[in-house]
This record gives C-alpha cells, sequence and structure tokens, in this order.
C-alpha cells in the first residue's frame, strides 16, 4: 500500500508542467525525457548537447536538492530484483525512444499539445503497464 | 546562460518528481494496480501538469520565437505508423515491471537503490538501440 497523496501528486505535477513550460519558453524544445536523455547517446546530431546534459544533471540532482532543502529523506521503495530491473530498463530505453516519447514527452507536452499522436501512444503505454501489473500481481 | 536555465529547468522537473510521488516505483506500480492496491494519487500528477502545460503552452507559443533560441522546434506530424504503436506498447510493458519510467529513473539515480542502478545503464543500452534501428528519431517528441 501507499498512501493516497492528491495534493502532493498535484502540486508536483503542477511543477513539471511548470518546467515544460519554461523549456518551451527558453529554448522553444518539448520537456520529454526520452528525447532529452536519448540524444546524449550515438549517432550524435545536432547542437545542444551541453544544454541537455545539464538538463539531465538538474534532473539527478533534484532528490538532493529537495532533501538539502527540506531536511526530509526522499522515500522510495525499488524492487531489488536485478534481472527483473535490466529488462524493464531495456524494454523502457528501447520503447520510449522508438516511439518517440514516453510520459513526460507524449502524456504530458503531447497531451497539453492536443496531439493525436500522442493521445494514442498515451493511450498504448498506459494499456500495456496496466496489463503487465495487473498480469504481473494477479495472474503470475 | 543556456546551460544554467537547462540545469534550473531539470532541476524544478525532478524536484516535481520527488513531490508528486513519481520517483517512487512503488507508488507508480500501485497506481496501476486498479485490482489489488489502487493509488491514484499518480492521476492527479498527470491532471496538474497537462492543466499548466496547456495554459502556460497557450502564452508561450504566442510569442515569434523563444528567449533562448531562433525558432520553436514543434513535432509536425500527424500520421499513426507502426512505431508509435510499437514503442509505447514496449515501453508501456518495461514501465509496468519496473515502476520507472525515463525521468523518474534518472531523477531516483542519486538515492542509489541497487534496481535504479541496475535499470538506468540498460534504459540507456535500450534507448542507444532504438536509436541505432532508427538512425534519426523524426521530429522532437519527446
Amino acid at each position: 500500500m501507499t498512501e493516497f497523496t492528491p495534493l502532493a501528486s498535484l502540486a508536483g505535477g503542477a511543477l513539471i508542467g511548470l518546467s515544460a513550460v519554461l523549456l518551451m519558453a527558453f529554448e522553444g524544445r518539448i520537456a520529454g525525457i526520452s528525447g532529452i536523455a536519448g540524444r546524449l547517446l550515438p549517432p550524435y546530431e545536432d547542437a545542444g548537447f551541453r544544454s541537455r546534459l545539464a538538463f539531465v544533471i538538474g534532473l539527478i540532482a533534484a532528490p538532493l536538492a529537495y532533501g538539502f532543502a527540506t531536511g526530509a529523506p526522499v522515500t522510495q521503495t525499488v524492487s531489488s530484483n536485478v534481472a527483473l530491473m535490466v529488462a524493464a530498463g531495456l524494454l523502457v530505453g528501447f520503447g520510449s525512444v522508438y516511439g518517440n516519447g514516453c510520459t513526460s514527452g507524449h502524456g504530458v507536452c503531447g497531451l497539453s499539445r492536443l496531439s493525436a499522436r500522442s493521445l494514442v501512444a498515451t493511450i498504448v503505454f498506459m494499456a500495456t503497464a496496466f496489463v503487465t501489473v495487473f498480469a504481473t500481481r494477479h495472474v503470475l | 546562460m543556456s546551460i544554467l536555465i537547462n540545469l534550473v529547468i531539470g532541476l524544478l522537473f525532478g524536484v516535481g518528481l520527488v513531490i508528486s510521488g513519481m520517483s517512487d516505483p512503488a507508488k507508480v506500480l500501485n497506481f496501476l494496480d486498479v485490482f489489488g492496491t489502487w493509488d491514484p494519487s499518480l492521476a492527479f500528477v498527470m491532471g496538474g501538469a497537462v492543466i499548466v502545460a496547456f495554459i502556460g503552452y497557450r502564452f508561450v507559443l504566442k510569442r515569434d520565437k523563444p528567449l533562448l533560441a531562433d525558432r520553436f522546434h514543434l513535432p509536425t506530424r500527424t500520421d499513426i505508423d507502426s512505431r508509435i504503436l510499437i514503442g509505447p506498447a514496449i515501453f508501456g510493458i518495461g514501465w509496468g515491471l519496473g515502476g520507472f519510467c525515463p525521468g523518474p529513473a534518472l531523477t531516483a539515480l542519486s538515492l542509489g537503490a541497487i534496481g535504479t542502478l541496475a535499470f538506468v545503464p540498460a534504459m540507456l543500452i535500450g534507448m542507444w538501440g532504438a536509436r541505432m534501428i532508427g538512425a534519426l528519431p523524426q521530429p522532437r517528441r519527446a
């Protein structure tokens, strides 16, 4: 069980939305993490590598900054099944780049832009995620 | 300037992931477990993010160009091809197995859980593989 946190989740979500708006305002780009992270890998393309790297460093530093600012440790529960997490990572990495987007690019930015492609993508990944969790928790 | 701005925006994004609970795979998996220990919180994350981005984009895109770039880079494709179905389907399975999507996985890296340390390199290898197959992804979509 995890606690139902509507207000914190809404506030955190609003902050994610604000980041997406700021990235569009300053750089004119979609705040999709799979695209930002994926373009740090070969084959290398256009400029902006250092800016994207800075974004990712900010992302990685966030829990440390949050913990430092609030004094509250960031809690999480991650499976320690290494084989499972490697498989999950491969699928997430491959699928998000192959489909040009993940939860942030298609889910947040795409839906906000009323993109039909992003709506389709979001419905598909939500559906397979729900089915996967149902299968692993209630069937297998 | 661009580097500093990106660092701050990335930091904000990550703090949003932490506050909202997205960086905790247990919470994500409970959101996806409608018939079990369902925790609807993540619907509020998506709701908050989409509402703010929807309104904010309206204002930002009225401008001629971004503050630090010469033009807006918006995805232009509208067709539904096989990649937009296959990619998200594979991504969703991985998300349901591990409880991590790319952003939260990177944000959780500094918390140092063994599962995260296994997940992130595998994710990068998967991304690299998809980039090699697709050579270059089309318009910046995510």
